[in-house]
């Protein structure tokens, strides 16, 4: 197997781009991330996406992008993994090179939520789950995850200003990012004060509706240093799934997905939870954040909320986490997320990270899950050199 | 929704019929092809038990297209006794009288409408136990 490396990255700012279509705005992103490389020319093309089908009734997007960016001709697809698109995407472009089979991947992940109304939106994230039967009995995705924080809290008696804590975390580090769609701090109290979306979560422990783009360039390490001065590699890529509805699941606080995923990439990467030095998890809903955080080994079961809270996840704290403003601040363009995590440790890896930059950091691991951790998508990617 | 999607699907919200396997007798729903506990693929429909308890639950407020008149409501995970679990609205219960734990059992409630199709859509919900 041949070692992948990072040579390019783009993205848009997560907005209502009321006035672009998807396809220019994964343009958009795909066009900064192939100039970063200094390429016009890529050997296959992984597109990112949840619903396209469903908001824009627009399916075989491999095709329509490929020829969008100038590319008519190459192999190109669309990976669906609900909000785990952009990652399982990543993971694709990742095996296709290393594998030896292409040189050159595009991987970019893209989601136009706004092109559909409110309810249309909550109806198209519950594909994520079983539709046939879960969909039936109205629950909506937040409120699956408000299942598991209620549940979370009875458990392990903890407050739900710690549970909360992450999504404060995400927008004080998102005031910074001018590519997130929150640009602005918030304290817990506006938290605690906001209206239940689904008992116990409320308005601000949920990432809103937003679209976005995000572009990678993939290539053997041996020939990145020809393309960049500070190539990124990525030491691991590891998806796994699990029970893929919530309920059946023997144990509801356990996010089995993502636990194996990570122990694939410790494992095939050498590394360990203590080795990390800055961290993107998928936190759609703070629960949701607070257990990836304890399903990474970063925190113990049980543990996460208050580790949250205690202001370790902060820039400046022992493990800066969504230091671009995470899924809450920086926002959740679903299919485009998992992505943006990528391009995000790649600014800090390489030291571009500007006012949130973690000073040396050298390795990065982002996790990204779809539906209820039913796919989960773990990364590490670690600095070249220096 | 078309109407022979509605009707397949019918025995198990209608009547709570799951499956068991036959080998670790581990029980399922909906039914299913393949035991995912030991990997049989030696399944019977039963129908399973009607009561239960709450292990947790949420009240939806932002609610998907069909179900706006419903809203706010409640729904939750449900351990049917023999271990099973179901998700299911918890219905007859005022909402800040729900508390996980509660006794609850089945009973046969109207669940949306799909305009376009004209589907009457009914099913399963859970309420408090009435002695």
């Amino acid at each position: 197997m041949r070692r992948v490396a990072i040579v390019g990255v783009g993205c848009t700012k997560v907005d209502e781009h009321w006035r672009v279509s998807m396809r220019d705005l994964f343009t958009e992103a795909a066009l900064k991330a192939l100039d970063g490389a200094g390429l016009d020319r890529v050997d296959a093309l992984y597109v990112g996406n949840m619903f396209s089908d469903y908001a824009q009734n627009q399916g075989h997007l491999g095709a329509m992008m490929a020829d969008s960016i100038g590319m008519p001709g190459i192999p190109a697809v669309k990976v669906e993994a609900a909000c785990a698109s952009g990652g399982v995407a990543v993971h694709e472009g990742f095996k296709a090179v290393a594998s030896g089979l292409v040189d050159y991947v595009l991987v970019g992940g893209v989601e136009k939520m706004t092109d559909i109304q409110t309810p249309e939106v909550t109806t198209a994230l519950m594909m994520a789950e079983n539709r046939e039967y879960t969909g039936f009995t109205g629950i909506t995705f937040v409120g699956l995850n408000a299942l598991i924080s209620r549940l979370y809290m009875e458990t392990y008696e903890a407050k739900p200003e710690e549970v909360a804590a992450i999504s404060v975390n995400d927008h004080k580090h998102a005031a910074t990012n001018p590519y997130a769609q929150y640009q602005f701090p918030i304290t817990i109290e506006t938290v605690m004060k906001s209206s239940y979306i689904a008992d116990p979560l409320h308005l601000f422990e949920c990432c809103g509706i937003g679209d976005g783009a995000a572009s990678l360039v993939l290539c053997p390490l041996e020939k990145a240093q020809e393309l960049s001065d500070s190539p990124v590699e990525i030491v691991a890529s590891a998806a796994a799934t699990q029970v893929h509805s919530l309920y059946e699941r023997d144990d509801l606080l356990r996010f089995g997905a993502t636990e194996a995923a990570a122990k694939e990439a410790y494992g095939r990467s050498g590394l360990k939870p203590d080795d990390i030095d800055v961290l993107e998890v998928h936190d759609a809903f703070s629960i949701v954040g607070v257990l990836a955080i304890e399903a990474l080994g970063i925190a113990k079961r049980g543990e996460g909320a208050r580790f949250v809270a205690e202001g370790n996840t902060a820039l400046g704290g022992k493990i800066p986490t969504n230091t671009f403003g995470g899924l809450k601040a920086r926002g959740h363009p679903i299919g485009g997320t998992g992505v943006y995590q990528i391009v995000e440790l790649t600014w800090q890896l390489r030291g571009d990270a500007g006012k949130n930059q973690v000073p040396d950091a050298r390795c990065g691991l982002a996790q990204n899950v779809g539906g209820v951790d039913s796919t989960s998508a773990v990364h590490i990617l670690r600095r070249v050199g220096k | 929704m078309s109407v022979p999607r509605y009707w397949r699907e019918t025995p198990y919200r209608y009547r709570l019929v799951g499956s068991r396997c036959k080998d670790c007798g581990s029980m399922s729903y909906p039914p299913r092809r393949v035991c995912r506990k030991c990997g049989s693929r030696e399944l019977e429909e039963i129908e399973l038990p009607r009561r239960g308890k709450l292990v947790t639950y949420t009240v939806i407020r932002s609610p998907p297209s069909g179900y706006e008149e419903y809203a706010p409501y409640v729904v939750g995970i449900i351990e049917l006794e023999g271990g099973v679990r179901v998700l299911s609205q918890v219905v007859d219960c005022p909402i800040e009288e729900v508390k996980t734990g509660m006794e609850l059992e089945a009973t046969f409630r109207k669940v949306t409408e799909d305009g376009d199709s004209g589907i009457i859509m009914y099913g399963t919900k859970f309420r408090p136990i009435i002695e």
